[in-house]
């Protein structure tokens, strides 16, 4: 993880691959955040552990966080949006799905 | 780093005399026998159950020839079910000193606390009389588990055990991480991560029986409340716990009791296998945490948002908090202040060379938060496991 100068330090980019910015620390409605250089006007106050888009996000493209993926954009979310559960669902199948998927490898 | 050389090569950090207890009915007299002498140096832990459990059986032979152990004192009723001559032949096995102790054969509770007292006094005078010998973080297995966690633990306290262990598997240590029910929608990514293909398999199934058995006992993963803290999905949730493994190649598959085969990161599966028997996999974190110091963790990371004061017998605790708030309150019971990447006063980096730096310092002479506190929790309950299959360890036959 790295705290680019470019990023506002009420956020944090976990991972370089990733294409939201979580929040580390409370911040208000209509209040301006720093993200990669851009600055985006908060439409709603976002808590601890909330997310932000880092970057405009297509509809269908994965939401990466860690590094990896944690859901799929079910619209197009603009830079600095809110991400969460009204323009993401997840794309988990369950464990006995990705079984028959992947084969038996012996 | 410094350490006790066993007879099996392992190094120990701690030299701990155990009082062990073999049924409920047998823990007052363990519990005053190691009362005589300081909480860290002769520690108590046992089985409560009057029917005996190969599980348990297994476990307690791995903890009573754990590293971090100079010698056992096993205290039996006498009636119980527990096979008190087999675990002693183990620990015999294993060069340690080790006596049984049977209160009916003795004479009663009295008789056997006295008894007891002094064979514990001779061990620990013999123990004190060894030389230590130089330790090195390939000497080391590091487990970890997280425990009362809140919305800053994905974000600060489990990324940065992740870099810890990235760093200590780097210098030859091996690493454990747990709680494959914590694990739903990471399997994938997981898979990916495995030395081999059919251990990919492994681990997906691994995750794949955790699920089924949560689903029985009617414990959804996901629960609306996440949602509130910020979590949007299922894999956002686990990824956050799953974060404390790092980005090491995953090398295999354990169970309670196996031990990693050399260095290298392990996931430990602590769910039964068979059908949903004897309840929750694990009731409580020390559970899990005796679980991971079965398989020969001589130091566990603990990672808490809310604020967990546990220790454990056996291997000190390094508590590593994930929010300024918690660790303010509650200063005395953390080692570790992961909060302050929140702050802005520290990247995950930087408090993950902190904990490499803390684990050097417990294993030299420092002792942890837990430990000065006095805090030596212990629980082993009832489960029910398989033997891991050929796919589980890859590596194991090249080390």
């Amino acid at each position: 993880m790295t705290r680019a100068d470019a990023t506002d330090p009420r956020l944090i980019l976990l991972d370089e691959d990733d294409n939201i910015v979580a929040v580390a620390r409370p911040i208000k409605a209509g209040e301006n955040v720093l993200i990669d250089g851009a600055i985006h006007a908060l439409d709603a106050e976002v808590g601890l552990g909330f997310k932000l888009a880092r970057r405009a996000i297509a509809a269908d493209e994965p939401i990466v966080k860690h590094g990896a993926r944690i859901g799929i954009a079910t619209t197009a979310i603009a830079a600095g949006a809110l991400v969460h559960t009204h323009n993401v669902r997840s794309a988990y199948l369950p464990s006995t799905e990705t079984l028959a998927k992947a084969g038996d490898p012996s | 780093m410094k350490g006790y050389l066993r007879a099996d090569g392992r190094k120990g950090i701690r030299d701990v005399t155990l009082v062990v207890y073999l049924v409920e009915c047998a823990h007052h007299v363990a519990r005053s026998i190691a009362a005589s002498f300081p909480a860290q140096d002769v520690q108590v832990i046992g089985f409560p159950g009057c029917y005996p459990n190969a599980y348990a059986q297994a476990m307690l032979e791995r903890l009573a020839t754990h590293p971090n152990v100079g010698a056992v004192l096993l205290v039996s009723l006498g009636c119980e079910g527990f096979d008190k001559l087999g675990l002693r032949d183990a620990i015999t096995a294993s060069d340690r000193p080790v006596e049984v102790l049977t209160i009916q054969g003795v004479g009663g509770t009295r008789a056997a606390i006295d008894a007891g007292t002094r064979w514990v006094s001779a061990c620990r005078a013999e123990l004190a009389a060894r030389p230590t010998v130089p330790l090195t973080f390939a000497d080391l297995t590091i487990g970890t588990i997280c425990g009362g966690s809140d919305g800053a633990s994905g974000l600060t306290a489990n990324p940065s055990i992740g870099r810890a262990f990235d760093t200590l598997i780097e210098r030859g240590a091996a690493c454990i991480f747990e709680e494959t029910g914590e694990l739903i929608g990471c399997e994938a990514h997981m898979a990916d991560r495995a030395v081999t293909p059919a251990l990919g398999h492994e681990l997906i199934a691994a995750v794949d029986k955790a699920a089924r058995y949560y689903e029985v006992l009617g414990y959804p993963s996901f629960a609306p409340g996440n949602a509130d803290g910020g979590l949007t999905t299922i894999e956002e949730k686990s990824m956050g716990a799953y974060a404390k493994s790092g980005r090491s190649a995953i090398a295999g598959l354990i169970k309670p009791g196996d031990r990693p085969p050399g260095g290298g990161l392990y996931l430990l599966d602590v769910v039964p296998d068979g059908e949903v028997r004897f309840g929750f996999p694990n009731i409580v974190d020390n559970a899990e945490i005796v679980e991971l110091i079965a398989c020969g963790a001589q130091v566990i990371l603990f990672s808490t948002g809310r604020g967990s004061v546990v220790g454990s017998a056996i291997s000190p605790v390094i508590k590593v908090c994930s929010n300024p708030v918690t660790f303010a309150r509650m200063a005395d019971d953390m080692d570790v202040n992961a909060g302050r990447i929140l702050d802005g006063e520290a990247t995950v980096d930087d408090v993950g060379a902190e904990i490499v730096e803390v684990i050097e310092s417990v294993a030299s002479d420092a002792t942890t938060r837990s430990e000065a506190l006095g805090h030596i929790e212990f629980i082993l309950t009832y489960k029910s496991f398989e033997p891991i299959g050929p796919a589980c360890l890859p590596l194991a036959g090249a080390a």
